[in-house]
């Protein structure tokens, strides 16, 4: 579950004022709003990678505000992907896992399962250059949940993808969410994406404040 | 109102536009080759030889080649977190401070030189020079050997300190350009996945500023080889001492010996293409 209560965060003269929402837990919520308004600032204050002013914001019942975002427990997907192009595939979903510490084999194991949950499993010694869209996304998907975390925030995933691959990705998240215990943040402009996949939907209005949508 | 009719616009030919790129890339190169072969035609291949073959040159070259590499390394080591702190943090003043760090560039040699002698030996600290402090400190730590010339104006240190001043401006302006070009993003998912600031630094930003910094050390490296003004100032120009190939051609010049000195630029401009093309060749493609 990913409560915020009454959360401000000003970055100069932007200000995202006293922001409440509350995402059950394994629930899938979709944030909407104009582009500039807030929505990527509030997806990276919840994972940890911006600070608020003030509010708070609980991971269930544990207080994460002050956390950093490696102790957070939070699955991560920007816009672009962000893929380590110096990685391969299979470093690339095994990294969260050897930095948490974990055994090489087992971290290794861990990435191949991902890997044949998303059907990457042939790109795995491959680097991300000159990969397709929809593959970049498996990736970044996969790498976000190699640490198995409580909370995924997904930053516009689909934005980029022909319509065909975003069906796919569609359809790979919701069978993601079958599998992995995950509650998720989703940021998208698609009007058909957030009825697809989401449960509940908050828009972000022009002054900055966040509400539910009937 | 009558219809627009779609007409395409005649665009004009690109062959112009590509004529004048080519040709002021063309005219620069043109420049640079013309200056080569004009130091060609005032040299030959015994004043070469005969340069290459004197113990003093022979010194020059091989000091020169221990204080290039060894400002290339410390600028690199200095450059890369400057360059990371510029590119990913937002501060107070740091329009200021970026400014700062481009002074080395902008003054004349001479003057960095000048700069260095005060203050090393007008600037107190406790009572003493900067070259007191340093001159006593760098005793105690090698009181075992009195062969080792203490202190840093005059001597070895000194060159590698005027260097390391200049050249490290253009590899931190290198290094924030890299880092500038690097997706902060990916450094925020590592945060997400685990990492310190320290590990998304080492692991992820890093791995992929490689070729920034093997561009930041070779132009360090290319600019302490033609650095004068401010080791002549700084370190002075004793031949067998503080000679490196900059101050050989300078001291040529001033006993008259004009062939000898071109000849020491050929041998300067030689070392200078052999450690370019090598670091090109071993495919460093992001320009220096």
């Amino acid at each position: 579950m990913i409560t915020v209560k009454n959360l401000t965060i000003r970055l100069g003269n932007f200000v995202l004022e006293s922001v409440n929402l509350i995402v059950p837990r394994s629930g899938y919520a979709v944030l909407m709003g104009k582009t500039g308004c807030g929505k990527t600032t509030l997806l990276e204050c919840i994972c940890g990678l911006k600070r608020a002013q003030s509010g708070s914001i609980f991971f269930g019942d544990h207080e994460v505000t002050r956390l950093r975002p490696a102790e957070r427990g939070v699955g991560y997907v920007p816009q672009d992907g962000a893929l380590f192009n110096t990685m391969t595939v299979r470093d690339q979903l095994a990294f969260g896992p050897r930095v948490r510490g974990w055994h090489k084999r087992d971290a290794l194991d861990r990435a191949g399962e991902l890997a044949d949950e998303l059907g990457i499993d042939h790109l795995m010694d491959r680097r991300t250059k000159g990969l397709s869209g929809g593959e970049l996304q498996r990736i970044a998907l996969g790498r976000a949940l190699s640490c198995r975390p409580q909370v995924l925030c997904l930053d516009e995933p689909l934005s980029a993808l022909d319509d065909e691959t975003r069906e796919e990705i569609c359809e790979l998240i919701m069978r993601l969410r079958c599998n992995h215990p995950f509650t998720a943040l989703h940021i998208t402009h698609s009007r058909a994406e957030a009825e697809r996949l989401g449960d509940l939907v908050f828009i972000i209005d022009g002054d900055g404040r966040v509400r539910g949508r009937d | 109102m009558a219809e627009e009719v779609y007409s395409p616009r005649r665009i004009p030919s690109d062959v112009p536009f590509l004529v004048a790129i080519w040709g002021i890339a063309g005219m620069y190169l043109l420049l640079i080759l013309a200056v080569l072969a004009a130091d060609a035609s005032y040299t030959s291949a015994g004043d070469l030889w005969m340069a290459v073959n004197d113990p003093d040159v022979r010194a020059s070259i091989w000091l020169t080649l221990q204080t290039c590499w060894v400002t290339a390394i410390l600028s690199v080591i200095v450059a890369v977190p400057t360059g990371y702190v510029l590119a990913r943090f937002n501060f107070p003043l740091k329009r200021l401070f970026d400014s700062i760090l481009d002074i080395p560039i902008v003054l004349p040699p001479l003057v960095i030189g000048l700069s260095l002698l005060i203050l090393f030996n007008q600037v107190m600290i406790g009572g003493q020079s900067i070259e007191r402090w340093l001159g006593d400190w760098l005793s105690d730590l090698h009181a075992w050997n009195d062969n080792i010339p203490s202190g840093v104006t005059y001597r070895i240190p000194a060159i590698i300190l005027a260097q390391f001043t200049v050249s490290c401006a253009f590899a931190v302006r290198t290094m924030r350009n890299t880092f500038d070009g690097i997706n902060p993003r990916q450094e925020k998912v590592a945060l997400t996945l685990g990492c310190g600031r320290s590990g998304a630094f080492w692991l992820i930003a890093l791995p992929q500023a490689s070729r920034g910094v093997v561009a930041a050390g070779t132009l360090a490296w290319a600019r302490a080889l033609g650095e004068f003004g401010p080791v002549l100032v700084f370190a002075g120009a004793t031949r067998g001492s503080t000679e490196v190939l900059a101050t050989t051609v300078f001291l040529e010049i001033s006993i008259g010996n004009l062939e000898g000195a071109v000849a020491v630029s050929f041998l300067m401009i030689t070392v200078a293409i052999l450690v370019l093309t090598t670091v090109r060749m071993l495919g460093i493609r992001q320009s220096v």
